[in-house]
């Protein structure tokens, strides 16, 4: 048990307040950034760490679960997981083994709006692994024998994060019925019964549509120079042709909101009620200038950490709940969510926290937040920069979910001022027009009999 | 949502790193200088001036095994208020400051030791020295955090027993130690939480908090001079000696078993655990790296490419060592669907038997001898994982110069040693918990 409520999602400030430190306290500047492309589109950025000789090689693609056809759910995450499987070159198990043998870590994520791969390695190293993940980029190959075990893997997956676990399935409810028309309603790992029907063919043509070095960005950190990385990565993934066209990505949109929305999901494994509430908000790429820093700070101000409005209030001055907190998921390429959650106190009802939380909100949104409330904010968002800077594979992640969500390296650098400028009625502002309940929805985890499953062919 | 391919290993992972220090490939963030205060409080230090902040990592040794009998919690609860409140700032005062100066500040109790970090700015170092030295030294453990963490810590416990995980692992570490500490929940029962007094915590701070049983790793912006003023403004108003009670060494019971618990959830979880090696044993580092070779941190191992790779039975499996101070484990586990759990804790089963019968293949060594030397200078990333590693050394008494001779002794591991040590460290069996549905019809043994 964790005392302190943690934002769930990696936060937008956090993750771009690259210079911000620079800016704030004149210190240290920071890692020199680079970013350039290959001729073949390929983005690239090297963040140099020159403490210790270790590199972070990640090469993240511009597609993700939301990006998948109506129907194939979960096939973003199933194809990263075929990803290992190997090519004709670098038959299955080879690049693993490899990795194995030198003592590389590696792994893969699959998220709504990217997909990427990383290997940690001594600097040596870098060359070989740019050569083996270069060569997955386009050289996949998949057999039956390969795919099918793989898919059970999935389900296992899916058993073990979401159906083993009441409140991540109330998770998944919410974000279901929040969005009405854009694809972020589906669960990243997919629905169950299309997981069970998804197949080579499936994986394929998946892969053959999104994964070129057009739609790709490199990004190494740790012990390099820029021209190093350069150099390797035109003798490696510059070498590769673009073999689709990516155009803009375009989904169905969120027709404007208007309804107070909740779930109920009841499970027999539930000690203690709870309730999650998800409100569409824009994100860093589709917001106004300055809303999407202004949401940054307000979720700090109001859910993150035990000296946040709800935590005081509602935990320390008012004992009415357990846990409580508020996260706001900033880097997403279209709209996006913010969240607050609370576990009420044994006595106290579902009804009488959610009413409560709700007048912390409201009170937020009539008188706005104090001056050192957004001081103190400020303050940490900075220290998470530096903090950040101890960590390449932290730095390497900030750069790539910011590159395949919509930012720019500008936009990156001069993102520190304007949540500098974020001032006390900006919060206030945001509270105000955000934080409506007719753009939520409110889901509670409740104790009762489970629904008897269906089976399904 | 972010979905990884494989689940980090949790407590498998800290096992990792605790166990394998150090190789070479570390020189530029790696020289230890020891630092002994002019009060005689000793902390080892990596001095890296290039990132504007400061990580300090400790352990005392006594954490939850020095739960006063019938009280389980007390270390838990000890460590979630201290930095709730000490000296003239209450609770809020306290956090405020620290967030207003962006110090970070926890503590956490293992069944071994009570640990701390502190990370701080090096502007702001000072400040994060102060709040260390008031929450150690003059905790205040006022009646509103100390009930805020109660409620917490029963809504957890409430929550675990419906939890297959959870229940999993207590069934198996109370039947594994029946009448012993470790066989207790590290953080408390529903029965202990409500009865913990402020005055259990301020008996277990002030018998455990002190500088005989303290081993302090220093990473980051500040030199040994400065680091050596610093120990005795923090530590040193802290009694001379700890005094912690006596936890006999103790061996695993039940080996063999298998202890099933229904409940209805849609995959089962298993988790094992057998004897396993003391850290100070020469056959240690053999072991390391037999239990690599079975289910350690990568997607090579023999559990992972039967279980998973192979047959896809689950998603995550595992095994790794932990060495204790009263005794030695080696521990695993994964969670599958429940048609096949039969299936796969057989299958898990003549794994363990057929590495402990035949022992590893030379090639499975070499390999195994490589990666766990080069993967080394991956643990010497961030001043964190460094300080980290600094305590551990000294918790583990292997010598400053260990992270020079430890590929070495990964070097200097035979293939008679391995096999050898497969044998001692496979051959007992293992003591084996299964929580999810009753399986309606006996599943097919292998496949």
């Amino acid at each position: 048990m964790k005392k302190k409520q943690q934002t769930v999602f990696a936060s937008l400030a956090t993750a771009l307040a690259i210079s911000c430190f620079t800016a704030a306290t004149g210190a240290a500047s920071g890692p020199d950034i680079s970013h350039f492309k290959l001729q073949n589109g390929m983005e690239v950025v090297v963040i140099p760490d020159r403490r210790t000789p270790v590199v972070t090689h990640m090469v993240w693609y511009r597609v993700g679960a939301a990006d998948e056809a109506p129907g194939k759910s979960g096939i973003a995450h199933f194809l990263e997981h075929l990803m290992f499987k190997g090519t004709e070159k670098n038959p299955a198990g080879r690049f693993s083994q490899t990795l194995a043998t030198i003592g590389g870590q590696e792994n893969a994520f699959t998220a709504s709006d990217y997909t990427g791969y990383f290997q940690r390695v001594t600097r040596d190293r870098l060359q070989m692994v740019m050569e083996f993940e270069a060569d997955r980029m386009t050289g996949l190959k998949l057999t039956d024998e390969a795919v099918l075990p793989e898919r059970n893997v999935v389900l296992e997956e899916q058993n073990s994060r979401v159906a083993n676990s009441p409140s991540a399935k109330l998770g998944e409810e919410i974000q279901a019925a929040l969005y009405l028309n854009h694809p972020y309603g589906r669960p990243v790992i997919g629905w169950r019964h299309e997981i069970e029907k998804l197949d080579r063919k499936d994986a394929i043509d998946f892969y053959n549509r999104w994964y070129t070095p057009n739609n790709a960005v490199l990004v190494v950190a740790g012990d390099v120079t820029a021209d190093e990385v350069k150099k390797l990565a035109e003798e490696t993934y510059g070498k590769i042709a673009p073999r689709a066209e990516i155009g803009p990505r375009i989904r169905p949109q969120e027709p404007e909101q208007r309804s107070v929305r909740s779930v109920t999901f009841a499970d027999p494994r539930v000690t203690q009620p709870s309730l999650q509430r998800s409100y569409l908000v824009p994100s860093a790429a589709t917001g106004k200038t300055g809303e999407s820093e202004a949401l940054e700070v307000l979720s700090q101000i109001l859910g993150s950490g035990s000296n946040s409005r709800l935590y005081s209030k509602l935990v320390v001055e008012k004992p009415l709940a357990t846990s409580i907190g508020a996260w706001y998921q900033g880097t997403a390429l279209d709209w996006t969510r913010f969240g607050v959650y609370g576990t009420p106190r044994n006595e106290v009802t579902l009804k009488e926290l959610e009413e409560a939380m709700d007048a912390v909100i409201q009170e937020v949104a009539d008188k706005g937040v104090t001056n050192e409330e957004l001081e103190r904010c400020k303050i940490k968002l900075v220290a998470d920069v530096v903090y950040a800077q101890d960590s390449q594979a932290t730095m390497a992640r900030w750069y790539g979910g910011a590159l395949t969500t919509g930012l720019t390296v500008d936009s990156l650098k001069t993102w520190p001022d304007r949540v500098e400028k974020v001032s006390a009625d900006d919060v206030q502002a945001a509270a105000r027009q955000w934080l409506d309940k007719r753009r939520s929805v409110t889901g509670y985890l409740v104790k009762g009999p489970a629904k008897p499953e269906e089976r399904r062919s | 949502m972010i979905l990884l391919r494989k689940a980090p290993l949790g407590f498998a992972g800290v096992a990792l790193t605790a166990a394998l220090l150090a190789a070479s490939p570390v020189q530029a963030m790696t020289k230890i200088e020891r630092v002994v205060s002019p009060g005689g409080i000793e902390a080892w230090l990596v001095r890296e001036p290039s990132v504007p902040l400061i990580a300090m990592q400790f352990a005392f040794k006594g954490g939850t095994s020095q739960d006063p009998e019938g009280k389980p919690g007390v270390a838990y609860m000890s460590a979630s208020a201290l930095d709730e409140g000490a000296g003239d700032l209450d609770s809020k005062a306290f956090q405020q400051r620290m967030e207003r100066n962006a110090v970070e500040l926890s503590f956490t109790a293992n069944r071994d030791d009570f640990r701390g970090s502190l990370k701080v700015l090096s502007a702001r170092k000072d400040v994060g020295f102060d709040l260390l030295k008031l929450a150690l030294t003059q905790p205040r453990f006022d009646s509103e955090p100390v009930e805020r963490i109660r409620a917490q810590m029963l809504t957890a416990l409430k929550r675990e027993t419906t939890s297959p995980n959870d229940i999993g692992a207590r069934l198996w570490w109370r039947t594994a130690f029946p009448d012993h500490p470790y066989g207790r929940p590290t953080n408390g029962t529903l029965e202990s939480v409500p009865g913990i007094q402020r005055d259990d915590l301020t008996a277990f701070t002030g018998r455990v908090l002190a500088r005989d049983n303290l081993k302090i790793g220093v990473v980051g912006d500040i030199d040994a001079a400065e680091l050596g003023v610093v120990l005795d403004r923090i530590f040193g108003s802290l009694p001379a000696k700890a005094g912690l009670r006596n936890v006999p060494d103790v061996r695993l019971a039940s080996v063999g078993k298998t202890l099933q618990v229904e409940l209805d959830v849609p995959q089962t979880v298993v988790s094992f655990g057998g004897v396993g090696i003391p850290r100070k044993d020469p056959d240690y580092i053999p072991a390391f790296i037999v239990n690599h070779i079975l289910g350690g941190g990568s997607f090579s191992s023999r559990l992972y490419r039967e279980v998973r790779e192979k047959r896809g039975l689950a998603y995550s499996v595992y095994s790794y060592l932990l060495p204790l101070d009263s005794t030695s484990l080696f521990m695993g586990g994964t969670q599958t669907r429940t048609d096949k759990s039969q299936e796969t804790v057989g299958l898990i089963e003549d794994e363990i038997k057929r590495l402990a019968l035949s022992g590893p293949s030379e090639e499975e060594l070499d390999k195994a001898k490589s990666y766990l030397r080069g993967s080394y200078a991956l643990n010497f990333d961030t001043s964190t994982k460094i300080a980290a590693q600094l305590v551990q050394l000294q918790v583990d008494e292997l010598g400053i110069d260990y992270w020079e001779r430890r590929n070495g002794l990964i070097d200097a591991v035979t293939l008679e040693d391995v096999r050898r040590v497969a044998k001692r460290l496979l051959e007992g069996g293992v003591l084996t918990t299964v929580v999810g549905r009753a399986q309606p019809i006996p599943a097919k043994q292998g496949g």
